[in-house]
Order: C-alpha cells, then structure tokens, then sequence
C-alpha cells in the first residue's frame, strides 16, 4: 500500500521550478534513498512530504491525506512523518532527553513522566542512555544528529525523512548515525532518504531515486543503477561522489 | 562660594522621595512597555501585512520624535484634542510606557528573527502548531538575547524621567531644581542628584547582568 504519493506535483519558488511534475509512489517499507546534483530538488521533495516546503502544483498525498488541505491536516501529516535534517536543529535550552520527550509531551498529550520514560527508551536504542542529561552543546555531531533521530522517532512516525543526515559530520561520526539508520530499517520503518552515502544506499535502500532538474531521472534498484548507471549523467554524478 | 557637603543630609529625605517617584515611573512604566513592546514587536516579526504596518507606524512616530514632545502631548495636548484631562504622574508613566514601548519592539522582533529558522523548522516538524514553537522553543531563546539590549534601554528610560521636569512632576531632578531655588547650592546639590542616580542606574546593572550570567546565551 501506497503511504506517499506524488501527483504530477510541482514546487515553484517564483519563476524557478524546482519540483516538474513529479509523480512517484512509495510504498510502506521502502528504503527510498535520493540522490542528485545540488539544485536537482531531491531536498524539496523530501521537504513538501511533510509541508515545510508547500507544493504549487498537482497533489501530494501523505498516508491518505493531502498536504494541500490546511494546517490542520498538515499537522496530522507531520506526526506521521519525523524528520531529521542536516544541521540536526535540537532545542539547544533542552537536555538530550527533553529534547526527545519534547514531541509527546506537547503534540501527543503525554503526561511529563510518561513522555520521559519513553524518551529514555528511545536514547538507548539510538546508544545514548548515559548522555540523557547532557545539553547539545556537550554533544558531538554524531550524538546530536542520534538524539535528533530519537526526537523524530519519539511522536512514533510511519515515515523517516532524511535530509542529508550525515554531511555535516566527521567520516568517523558518520558511522554511528548510518548505523542508527540501518537497524531502524531493519526494523522495516519506511524512509527516504537523501544522502550521498552510496554504500549505504546499495546496503539499506531497497529503492534508489536520481534526481535532476526537477524530475525523477532513473528510478531502480540501488545494485543495479549504480554498478551499470542507465543515464549518461547519474554515472558522472556517482563518479564525483565515490 | 565654598561648598559646605552636609547640607546635603538636611535635604536627603526630599531626595530620596524624589528618587522614589523616579523609580515609581521608571518601574511601572517599562512594566507597561514591555507588554507594549512585546506585542509590537512579535506584530513586526509575525503579524500579517496590517499588524505589521499598524505597529511600524507607532514605532516610526515614537523614535522620530522627541520624549519631551511625547509627554507634553499627552498631558496639553490630549485635553485639547480629545477633553481627556490627566495628571502629571499618569501622562509621565504614559510617556515612558509608549516610548520605551517603541524601541522594546524592535529589540524583540531583533532577538526572535535572531534564532535560526532549522529550529522553527524542527519544531514544526514534529508537529507543532506554530504558535506553540513560538512559545515553547524560539520564546525562551530570544528572551536570553533580549537581555543585553534590554537592559540599555531600561537605563535610557529610567534617566528619561527628568525630562518629566517640564510638566512638573516631582522625581528626582525636579526635586534637586527645587531645593536649588530655595538654597543655590548648586555644587552640592546637582553632585548629590548625580549620585542618586549613579546608584539607581548602577544597581539596574547588577541585576541584569546577575540575571545574564545565571541564563546562558544559547
């Protein structure tokens, strides 16, 4: 079953358009990594799945609502789709944990203990039982962008969204995040995924999507598009990333 | 002349009464302001395309123009205008409210804009209505780096008050004037008024900057 579904949307900012009419349907399960040059629009389509970015074109539906209906709706979308980004974005006022407890706490309406002891749960299945208390400033990238994962997954989401979660860390930070992500897609949680971590994607990803101008250019299996790249373009790209 | 500096302590009850009344208005006043300035500068920062014209205009009128100007409309002005008659002590509180008001709105549309937009992101994100991202995550970041700037402008406002001299209120500065008129002491006096309000600037300074060092600046 289809859980987000691309209509022929289109994402214009002024005269530029980034998203041309996409259509694409990803099923639950999916290991769905994005890859493309910059300005390709692999992060705008992960960014209109949950509404940060608004589509003006076609339709875009998430778990059978459509991210056009009002923020109402939007806000359903957003609590079954966490997303985890760059730059990682943890509240720098909040310990690790009450960063984490944060989400049920105000959206779901858990009561405080309850929110924190799921919260604790959370830390220890992304390895950081022992740095709940610790403020993210005390953390390293790699520790953040796992608290920041156990934030998304903490209003217990259908969808992980994935903005280039690993290019701001260290090779050797890299790691322990990709590891986070490969359980959890073990666990068969649906994500997207853009990245330029092509090993991962050959590992994890069940689908491999590359991106350029605006449109989906080759859509296959991660093994089979990057060992024999289909489009002149997509193995220049893949040559400049490995 | 020679100064004689224990005349001081014959007048120090007047003084201090008159310190009293420049802390009353300095007090309430930029209580008043805050609220003032709060709402005008998240109407700045968020309001739409009204809210946003309705307070650039009160924030353009009141940092264009003089303090002294403000108080004296209120209190000749506003009667003539709108037969609305009030004292000395409410037109001087009015004074400082709406024009500390001013320049609190542009020090708070300052430190919201300031907080990185990936955090309001992340917060709306997990689903939160943008208010509440407002209120629980940009709020408490802004309000560190609202500190510094707040505390200059709570300074200005507190020495404003003597303007207030010239529709007669008796704060401190209008008292010293007094107690000239009657002694000509002047070294003595305007020495003793500085000094108060040394002392008065001086602990406003402490406070804030006890209360910046017990907040980090995130």
């Amino acid at each position: 079953m289809s859980i987000i579904e691309f209509r022929n949307t289109s994402k214009h900012f002024g005269p530029l358009k980034v998203l041309d009419e996409v259509t694409l349907s990803i099923d639950e399960g999916e290991v769905v990594v994005l890859v493309g040059p910059s300005g390709s629009g692999k992060s705008t389509l992960l960014r209109c799945i949950n509404g940060l970015e608004m589509i003006t074109g076609g339709d875009l539906v998430v778990d059978g609502n459509s991210v056009t209906q009002g923020a109402r709706i939007l806000r359903e979308i957003r609590q079954e789709a966490g997303m985890v980004f760059q730059q990682f974005n943890l509240f720098p006022q909040l310990s690790a944990l009450e960063n984490v407890a944060f989400g049920p706490q105000k959206v779901r309406g858990l009561s405080r203990s309850a929110a924190r002891e799921q919260a604790r749960d959370l830390l220890v299945k992304v390895g950081l039982a022992d740095k709940a208390d610790h403020y993210p400033a005390e953390l390293s990238g790699g520790q953040q962008q796992r608290v920041a994962i156990a934030r998304a997954l903490a209003i217990k989401p259908k969808v992980m969204l994935f903005d280039e979660p690993t290019s701001a860390l260290d090779p050797e930070l890299k790691q322990e995040v990709l590891n986070v992500m490969r359980a959890l897609a073990q666990e068969g949680m649906t994500m997207v995924v853009v990245t330029h971590e092509m090993s991962f994607a050959k590992q994890v990803g069940t689908r491999l999507i590359f991106m350029e101008h605006g449109k989906i250019a080759v859509d296959g299996t991660p093994r089979e598009v990057i060992d024999t790249p289909p489009n002149d373009r997509m193995k220049d790209f893949l040559q400049h990333v490995e | 002349m020679e100064t004689d500096w224990s005349v001081i302590l014959d007048y120090l009850p007047q003084l201090f009464a008159g310190a009293r009344t420049t802390l009353y208005i300095t007090v309430v006043g930029l209580v008043g302001g805050l609220v003032l300035g709060t709402l005008a500068g998240l109407m700045r920062a968020y309001g739409g395309r009204i809210l946003n014209m309705i307070a650039f205009a009160y924030i353009e009128v009141i940092r264009g123009t003089p303090i002294v100007v403000q108080v004296m409309f209120l209190y000749f002005a506003l009667p003539v205008l709108a037969d609305l008659r009030i004292d000395p002590m409410t037109a001087a509180v009015l004074a400082i409210v709406v024009n500390a008001g001013a320049y609190i709105a542009e020090i708070v549309r300052g430190a919201f804009l300031s907080i990185g937009r990936g955090l309001t992101e992340a917060g709306l994100a997990i689903g939160l209505p943008y208010w509440k991202v407002l209120t629980y995550i940009v709020g408490p970041l802004a309000f560190r780096r609202l500190i510094p700037p707040l505390g200059n402008q709570f300074i200005v406002s507190l020495k404003d008050t003597s303007l207030f001299i010239v529709i007669g209120v008796g704060e401190l500065t209008r008292t010293g004037q007094e107690i000239m008129a009657a002694n000509f002491r002047a070294v003595e006096i305007w020495s003793a008024v500085a000094v108060i309000y040394l002392i008065m600037t001086g602990s406003l300074s402490l406070i804030l900057r006890t209360i910046e060092k017990r907040m980090r600046i995130l």
